[in-house]
């Protein structure tokens, strides 16, 4: 049986665990019947061209992880980032462990996706969010289908959220190999500013396929500040789907850096629903071996006076590939739009190689639209100058790849977050060059 | 100090030095002019180790080791330095943290502890004055934005840092205006000694006027064609270098 008849067969068995006379399930019948007909993405697709699932749908993936696995705060304190005070939603094996957790429900919700999907005081919010703003193709519909668990976060009007809020799904191993299927709700309304990590984690080397879903709907002069480690064992593979509404004046700002797992792929899309709106995405991606990263991101300029910003750097070791996909859509309507991309990238190995392709819709006529994309080797000139300062050469091929991405990290305002992320980089670079980049 | 014999480089098969002798002993200024062209820069890349020039014939010594088969950082190690024209610029890492991690790694080349960090404050205080440093300067990331006479500056600064044995200057006066020029030269008498050298590369006399050569010699398409004493520099400011090729010539 294939992975793909094996989830539309469990949908039965998934149906004995949920009210399936709600509107919610509706939508999930709905979506369910989309995957159905849609199955998973193949190369044949235009966005999936140089990134196949093949090699991880291929596992006996267990779809309900049926233990109650749990795991003790000490062993894994370091994907934390423990050393600030913030709110924390964690999960094991898709299943919420709330003595790793801090949530809350004081001025502001930040709790589970299964309370806020099935208690009625929040079908509000669920029948005017949920769901709303999500893709519907194959991989995010499987999603739909099977949504239940996740974070659900409302911020009401006027409220800075002081706390970051720590995201984090862990997985055990306990099972040989396990699908996960995290769906998570952000609302951030009028004037209110929140601040999110997000990570996933697996804990052994058993093979874990994780498709996640993330709605988060910035209204009117709102500030999301989001951050995605994804930094997990090379058994891992993570199709992050990522979906952002946007009201007039607010702002949004996702980084994303891709260290690690198996294969990564971030559908990230942007949604301007109002004028003077400012979408920012940045990325570092630094990977090796057979590690494959894919960005697939999307700017819709919608209205007028918005702006958007892409800023993604790559570094590919061995034979490790990487996609970077971006489109940015300018409707008739959105003047005055000013639309930046960059894609950066550095090959080290021979064997290494990236995909990257921007796509530019643009359908009016009094817009500021730059792209540009660069491929290449560390400048030689650059490693003479750190060497004949006495800089060994794997310091200085450090020292110049941190150089080259650091730019990245600028607009990063958690400083604890910046530290970790220097600290997986000189890491992952092998190095330690005497002070904390 | 350094002892070159027959030196000749080329780089993607073009001959770029053809037979270059030169000795330079400990205490002892030298200035190497010549044209554009001529090879200067590549003589002071290939001396400091830059991978991409292959030395076809000849040797280079330092204080009597032969260290043609040493990479770049392994003869900073021992002692040499190469101030550039055009130095590079690296986002993101400070003066401050550059100069500790150069220093620290060739501490760590010599089997010693990292330099204390109250001693390094003090090292940096000290030749920061020297050249005329702010602190604000030292924070700020490595070269970027740097105005040209910044960069020297911070060039020659790294070398009050590293104290080296040979300083190779290459054309550090171009894009100096008097005063920076005059802060600069007065860095590198300060921290001349009888027992470290220095060569500075130079297209004018210029800065020759404040960092007095003991030799001065003229490289003329790949060889070392002429040379004197100070007076040579003050000669071919006057009378350019088309007398010296027709000499060679004859």
């Amino acid at each position: 049986m294939s992975l793909k008849e094996k989830l539309v067969s469990s949908f039965m068995a998934f149906e004995d665990t949920v009210d399936v006379h709600s509107s919610v399930h509706d939508i999930r019948t709905e979506a369910i019947k989309t995957f159905e007909a849609e199955g998973f993405p193949s190369k044949r697709q235009e966005d999936w061209k140089y990134t196949s699932l093949n090699s991880i749908l291929k596992h006996d993936y267990s779809v309900f992880p049926k233990h109650d696995n749990d795991i003790e705060f000490k062993d894994v304190k370091k994907y934390f980032i423990h050393e600030i005070d913030a709110y924390k939603i964690i999960f094991i094996d898709g299943k919420y462990a709330s003595h790793l957790s801090q949530t809350t429900h004081d001025g502001l919700d930040v709790c589970l996706m299964s309370a806020a999907l099935t208690k009625p005081k929040y079908k509000v919010i669920i029948d005017n969010y949920f769901n709303k703003i999500a893709k519907k193709d194959g991989l995010s519909s499987l999603n739909t289908a099977f949504s239940m668990e996740g974070a659900y976060i409302n911020i009401p009007k006027n409220k800075v959220v002081e706390k970051p809020i720590q995201i984090i799904h862990f997985s055990t191993g306990n099972e040989a190999a396990v699908m996960l299927q995290p769906r998570n709700l952000i609302v951030v309304n009028e004037n209110s500013h929140v601040q999110i990590i997000e990570r996933h984690q697996s804990l052994t080397d058993n093979p874990v396929l994780t498709n996640s879903v993330t709605e988060i709907f910035a209204n009117k002069r709102a500030i999301v500040d989001y951050y995605k480690i994804q930094n997990d064992r090379q058994s891992a593979s993570l199709i992050d789907n990522t979906f952002i509404n946007q009201k007039q004046e607010s702002l949004a700002k996702v980084h994303t850096f891709s260290f690690g797992g198996k294969l990564i792929r971030n559908n990230l899309e942007f949604y301007q629903n109002g004028e003077r709106i400012d979408s920012t995405m940045k990325g570092i991606t630094i990977i090796g071996d057979k590690q494959h990263v894919d960005h697939n991101t999307l700017v819709h300029h919608i209205e007028p006076n918005c702006e958007s910003h892409q800023d993604y750097k790559g570094i590919f070791d061995d034979s490790s590939t990487g996609v970077f996909n971006g489109k940015v859509v300018v409707e008739k309507l959105a003047q005055k739009t000013n639309a930046f991309q960059a894609n950066n990238n550095i090959l080290i190995s021979d064997k290494a190689s990236i995909n990257t392709k921007p796509q530019l819709e643009i359908f009016a006529d009094d817009v500021k639209c730059s792209h540009g994309c660069t491929i290449g080797q560390l400048d030689e000139s650059a490693m003479f100058y750190l060497r004949s300062r006495g800089i060994p050469e794997k310091e200085a091929r450090a020292l110049l790849m941190f150089a080259f991405s650091n730019n990245v990290l600028d607009s990063v305002k958690i400083p604890e977050i910046k530290n970790r992320i220097t600290k997986i980089i000189a890491n992952k670079l092998g190095v330690n060059i005497g002070f904390d980049l | 100090m350094l002892k070159i014999n027959n030196l000749h480089a080329s780089i993607e098969d073009k001959a770029i030095l053809k037979g270059i002798n030169l000795e330079v002993k400990a205490g002892e200024v030298h200035a190497i002019m010549g044209p554009n062209g001529s090879g200067k820069s590549t003589l002071a890349s290939v001396i400091a180790g830059k991978e991409e020039y292959e030395i076809t014939e000849g040797n280079i010594f330092l204080e009597g080791e032969d260290i043609e088969e040493l990479a770049a950082e392994e003869r900073a190690h021992k002692g040499v330095f190469l101030s550039f024209q055009y130095p590079i610029e690296i986002p993101g890492v400070s003066v401050t943290n550059f100069i500790k991690t150069a220093i620290n790694e060739t501490r760590k080349a010599k089997g010693l502890d990292d330099m204390p960090a109250k001693d390094m404050l003090k090292m940096i205080r000290e030749k920061s004055e020297l050249l005329e440093i702010d602190r604000k300067f030292l924070s700020r990331s490595l070269n970027q934005g740097f105005s040209g006479g910044e960069k020297k500056r911070n060039e020659i600064f790294q070398m009050a840092m590293l104290e080296p044995k040979l300083a190779i200057l290459d054309e550090t006066d171009s894009g100096l205006d008097i005063d920076a020029l005059r802060i600069v030269a007065n860095g590198v008498n300060k921290l001349k000694s009888k027992d470290n050298a220095v060569i500075v590369i130079t297209h004018y006399q210029r800065l020759l006027d404040y960092i007095v050569p003991d030799f001065v010699h003229v490289l003329l398409n790949g060889k070392i064609v002429k040379s004197g004493g100070k007076e040579l520099a003050h000669e071919l400011e006057a009378k350019g270098y088309d007398w010296i090729k027709e000499e060679v010539n004859a």
